[in-house]
């Protein structure tokens, strides 16, 4: 039946709920484009007949193959507008930088999409006032307190908070630091907020 | 709170058309951020408060640097800029989401905007719109839609993307007294359904129903 494909494509997207981006379906795309061209060429066919010979009996085939190209447009369509909408999530909860395991299931155009959405959203943020704008990536729970107690989960390297001090975030090594400082860190995997 | 920003009273409001003290700007962050957050549609554009409290946030920014380290004093008013930060952060998130859920109505609507109506987008918020329109045509283009028969080559992001749904339900408290609020019109089965709202009385109803009572300010959504 046609159409099938699509939809397969679809459910396999819809399975992984939660935001989780699986790989890109490059073979089930093409399936289905290879399809869509099949479809075209039949109605062109058909549609010269009817047209040179009066054949219109042809033309109740002719709409519904319309129909099924026309699905097969929405479903790849909604399928890649969805997947963009995960990766804009992620822009949103790992910052500008994707880990890799997850840049592998991105096909090269959503890659290109992605960056140049960061980039747009680099400069709506920059144009935001003051001298550098404001991050609004960041800042994403109400504040409930100044400092918090913090346990870092992998090296980080050095770090330096407001005052000019610098800290070493080392492998289980545990800070008592600003609160709005760790916010992005903590997203990222690299420190554990301990909540006593 | 106004104690860190009285510190520097003059600053940020000079010049303005309508002075208001910063307890009063920040009031209006307030509302404009419930009023966002709760509004299934994107709102008018606030840039011009938006600006007044990034220059806010400075002047407490700069005061605190002034301030002896280890005062008391210091955490509370770094408190207190965190908290300001995150009511413009969070709304001008609400806004940029609903930019990007909605971006073609969005466009369509400021570009059929008459000269003189408020606008709905700032010039940012315009060009991010733009771009994020541009973005998402090219990627489709790229990836699927020029691989289709000639005649399935576009799609009408009009029709495509959804648009807000102005029937969704919403929590109001009412400001100023309303009279003859119609709530359902009048139709074969049924007189039409009108409601007085007094003031500071709490109500759900259809956004539909409010819409321009929320723009005028009679009331606030909660």
């Amino acid at each position: 039946m046609f159409c099938e494909k699509a939809i397969e494509i679809i459910r396999e997207l819809h399975r992984m709920g939660d935001g989780q981006l699986p790989a890109f379906n490059e073979d089930g795309i093409r399936q289905v484009l290879e399809e869509m061209k099949a479809l075209y060429e039949q109605n062109q066919s058909d549609v010269n007949e009817a047209k040179s010979e009066g054949k219109s009996e042809l033309i109740p085939t002719i709409k519904f193959r319309h129909c099924c190209l026309l699905r097969n447009q929405r479903c790849v369509t909604a399928y890649l507008y969805d997947r963009l909408l995960r990766i804009r999530a992620l822009r949103w909860e790992y910052g500008s930088v994707l880990p890799t395991n997850i840049r592998f299931h991105m096909c090269a155009e959503e890659l290109e999409w992605f960056n140049q959405y960061k980039k747009s959203l680099a400069t709506f943020m920059r144009s935001l006032g003051g001298e550098e704008g404001l991050d609004i990536t960041q800042d994403m729970k109400p504040p409930k307190s100044l400092y918090i107690e913090v346990r870092c989960l992998k090296d980080h390297g050095e770090f330096e908070i407001d005052d000019g001090t610098i800290i070493l975030l080392k492998k289980n090594s545990q800070h008592f630091l600003p609160r709005w400082k760790c916010e992005q860190l903590i997203r990222q995997g690299v420190l554990e907020h301990i909540m006593s | 709170m106004s104690d860190a920003l009285s510190d520097d009273a003059s600053g940020g409001d000079d010049g303005q058309e309508d002075v208001m003290t910063p307890a009063e700007l920040i009031g209006k962050l307030e509302e404009a951020w419930l009023n966002e957050k709760f509004s299934p549609e994107l709102l008018e554009n606030k840039s011009e408060m938006g600006e007044c409290v990034m220059e806010q946030l400075t002047h407490m920014e700069t005061n605190l640097q002034r301030v002896r380290r280890g005062d008391v004093k210091a955490s509370v008013h770094r408190m207190e800029i965190d908290r300001i930060r995150f009511v413009l952060s969070s709304y001008l998130r609400s806004r940029l989401q609903k930019i990007e859920k909605f971006f073609p109505h969005v466009l369509e609507k400021e570009k059929s905007r008459v000269e003189g109506d408020p606008s709905f987008l700032s010039p940012e918020e315009f060009a991010f719109a733009k771009e994020y329109l541009a973005n998402t045509e090219t990627y489709l283009k790229a990836v699927a839609l020029k691989h289709m028969p000639p005649n399935l080559q576009t799609v009408d992001m009009l029709k495509a993307v959804p648009e807000p749904c102005l029937d969704s339900f919403v929590f109001l408290r009412v400001r100023e007294r309303q009279e003859n609020i119609l709530v359902e019109p009048e139709t074969d089965d049924q007189r039409e359904y009108v409601v007085d709202l007094d003031v500071d009385s709490q109500h759900l109803m259809r956004y539909r129903a409010i819409a321009p009572l929320v723009s005028s300010g009679a009331v606030q959504l909660i």
